[in-house]
């Protein structure tokens, strides 16, 4: 699905991503763990192809396709999907129109996506206006469900929400990625095959893993991808020896 | 295009308009009794500017051609629509509301309404009628070099309410033109004035309007004023007096194309206690300038005001806000915000991100942001609004 080669990424002049390569195939989940400043959401933006983060050598491959140089909204056309942290507010923008805007051609029940989400107060206001923290991830993943990406960038999808929120958040993912338990299919795998989808998610604490599957996990530190192994096993090493001994490993 | 310099402050600048250079003898126009039946050409124009041809939808119309009523027709009891030379016949009364806001010394363009003979709309609604339907009105210049001078009256009597909707517009084969429109407005104890005023004047239109509204005390004045097209020169300060618990909300919506030229902004005398006034702008300079002012005045204790200007330049052009407060008492509680610039990059990469190209996301904001809420419009208005902002985009692109 996403393929990364060799990416080095400046944000104004100064260097950020070193040398990441990354592989996250069809139908797989990936977890992005790593401390603070180490490029996990200048890796995200990059993906997404913000104007901000410039790429100085490398690749990034999507369903086959060179996207590097490509510009935002053909990456979003082409099924990249972000969830925003500190999304801006848009005046005179309706979270219902912007979730139209999302939704393209395709046909969306806006009315049923919020009432899941619990989000259905929000809709005439003005898109992110004087939201907390958990209702602006409700409002990030309902423009996801409906613009239904093939890939799903998810930066730091539990922080800051309650814990009745974050199972509402991870339900409403599983469903993005054709997993989880609500899903009713003959075979999980024949979902999976049918139309993959994938998803890069950002977690510091870790709490969503108890929500959604991940079925890899890798450490950026220092500009750089320095592990990549099972997901809740490099939570448990983080927690128990701390970033730098989990990526002494590597080196 | 005129700098900063050539109209500072002062809230009066005259851009050497020269009042002889207009005329305001007009060449006669039909009555038009039935409103349907109005000329294709200008009904399109009047439409432009939010009229109804449907009088069903309407309590009232009123609509002056240059000098010329070519119709004038009210659908609801307790309310009267006319003009104003036949309205002071009628009412002899009436002489000791005309120019009792507005002295008429107080610059040229006011001594030239009361050196010209008697024009004008004149409305009053009841004590405590509350007309369902809107009232329209509409003012358009339709001779090459016309000054068009009026006086207007709207009352509102106790606990009444009202929306008036107030369209001005040019025709388009007019060069030149002027208009200057005095009105001064009486809201009463209690009583509710809406009004909406669209203009769409042209490249070299001068206008004048010089505006002063009293409201009384727990009266309500709102008033929504949208000027997307071109206009050649714009100067628009209106005063409103709000005594014991009145209100007044002003929503301003301005777009300055290439060589137009805006001043606009209300000014607000809180003088009863409970008086509460919103002032809120947006502005859009796209080739042309806007002053988009805005002053409130706390006089007495227990008034409270606020006030918004926000402006965007998406070509050249000067966008000036100048928001200003003043209290002179303790006990006033007044804010302002201001913000002049271009539009955010996030803002345009968030929508891009959702699919939208760079084109469209911008429009996008453009749109949002010229969105100001407007309560209570007929929806018909709000899709000509609608349609002018797209096509007003258009041009700003």
């Amino acid at each position: 699905m996403l393929i990364i080669e060799e990416l080095k990424v400046e944000v104004g002049g100064k260097e950020i991503l070193q040398d990441v390569n990354l592989h996250v195939p069809p139908g797989e989940t990936h977890i992005l763990f790593g401390p603070n400043g180490s490029g996990k959401t200048t890796l995200m933006m990059t993906i997404m192809g913000f104007s901000e983060y410039s790429v100085t050598r490398g690749k990034i491959i999507f369903k086959g396709v060179d996207v590097t140089y490509m510009p935002v909204h053909e990456r979003a056309r082409l099924g990249i999907g972000i969830m925003f942290q500190r999304p801006p507010t848009i005046n005179g923008l309706s979270s219902r129109h912007m979730v139209e805007i999302c939704a393209g051609d395709r046909k969306v029940d806006i009315d049923k996506l919020s009432d899941q989400l619990q989000f259905k107060g929000f809709l005439e206001r003005d898109v992110n206006s004087n939201l907390s923290g958990g209702e602006i991830k409700r409002s990030e993943l309902l423009q996801l469900a409906a613009q239904q990406p093939d890939m799903l960038l998810l930066d730091e999808p539990g922080s800051g929400v309650d814990l009745e929120s974050i199972a509402i958040l991870g339900d409403t993912i599983n469903s993005l990625l054709n997993r989880g338990v609500q899903k009713q299919p003959s075979c999980q795998k024949a979902i999976i095959d049918e139309k993959p989808k994938s998803a890069l998610v950002i977690t510091h604490t870790g709490h969503i893993l108890d929500y959604i599957t991940a079925d890899r996990g890798q450490v950026l530190y220092h500009g750089q991808l320095r592990c990549s192994r099972n997901a809740r096993e490099i939570l448990k090493w983080i927690r128990e020896y701390g970033y730098e001994e989990c990526v002494g490993c590597s080196v | 295009m005129l700098s900063i310099k050539d109209n500072e402050i002062t809230g009066n600048k005259q851009t050497g308009i020269d009042l002889t250079c207009y005329s305001t003898e007009d060449d006669g126009y039909d009555y038009v009794n039935d409103l349907s039946c109005i000329d294709e050409a200008d009904s399109e124009e009047f439409a432009r500017v939010g009229l109804e041809t449907d009088d069903s939808l309407r309590s009232g119309t009123f609509i002056q051609k240059d000098n010329s009523i070519v119709h004038c027709q009210k659908m609801t009891k307790g309310v009267e629509i006319k003009g104003m030379a036949s309205a002071v016949k009628e009412f002899p009364w009436l002489e000791k509301y005309m120019w009792s806001l507005i002295t008429p010394e107080k610059d040229e363009f006011t001594r030239s309404v009361n050196n010209s003979l008697l024009q004008g709309l004149f409305i009053r609604v009841e004590k405590g009628v509350k007309p369902e339907k809107p009232l329209q009105a509409c003012f358009n210049i339709a001779k090459n070099g016309f000054s068009q001078n009026v006086h207007n009256i709207i009352i509102a009597e106790e606990n009444s309410e009202i929306h008036i909707i107030a369209g001005c517009s040019t025709s388009d084969h007019v060069q030149s033109g002027l208009h200057i429109g005095l009105s001064e407005f009486f809201v009463k104890k209690g009583a509710t004035l809406k009004y909406t005023m669209i203009h769409d004047w042209g490249e070299n239109i001068c206008v004048r309007p010089r505006t002063a509204v009293h409201v009384e005390e727990g009266g309500v004045f709102v008033s929504n004023y949208i000027s997307l097209k071109p206009v050649g020169s714009l100067e628009s300060n209106p005063v409103t007096i709000l005594e014991k618990n009145a209100t007044a909300n002003f929503n301003s919506v301005l777009v300055a194309g290439k060589d137009s030229y805006m001043d606009v902004g209300s000014i607000v005398e809180l003088n009863g206690p409970g008086a509460r006034a919103e002032i809120i702008s947006r502005a859009i300079a796209a080739g042309g300038t806007i002053i988009s002012r805005g002053h409130i005045k706390g006089n007495v204790k227990g008034v409270k005001g606020h006030l918004e200007c926000k402006g965007l330049i998406l070509k050249d052009g000067l966008l000036h806000a100048i928001p200003e407060l003043s209290g002179c008492t303790p006990g006033v509680e007044m804010s302002h915000e201001a913000a002049v610039g271009k539009i955010d990059k996030r803002e345009i990469e968030y929508l891009m991100a959702r699919g939208l190209d760079e084109n469209e996301a911008v429009s996008t904001i453009v749109r949002g942001f010229l969105n100001v809420e407007i309560d209570g419009l007929p929806p018909e208005l709000a899709a000509t609004i609608d349609r002018a902002v797209k096509e007003t985009e258009q041009d700003m692109m």
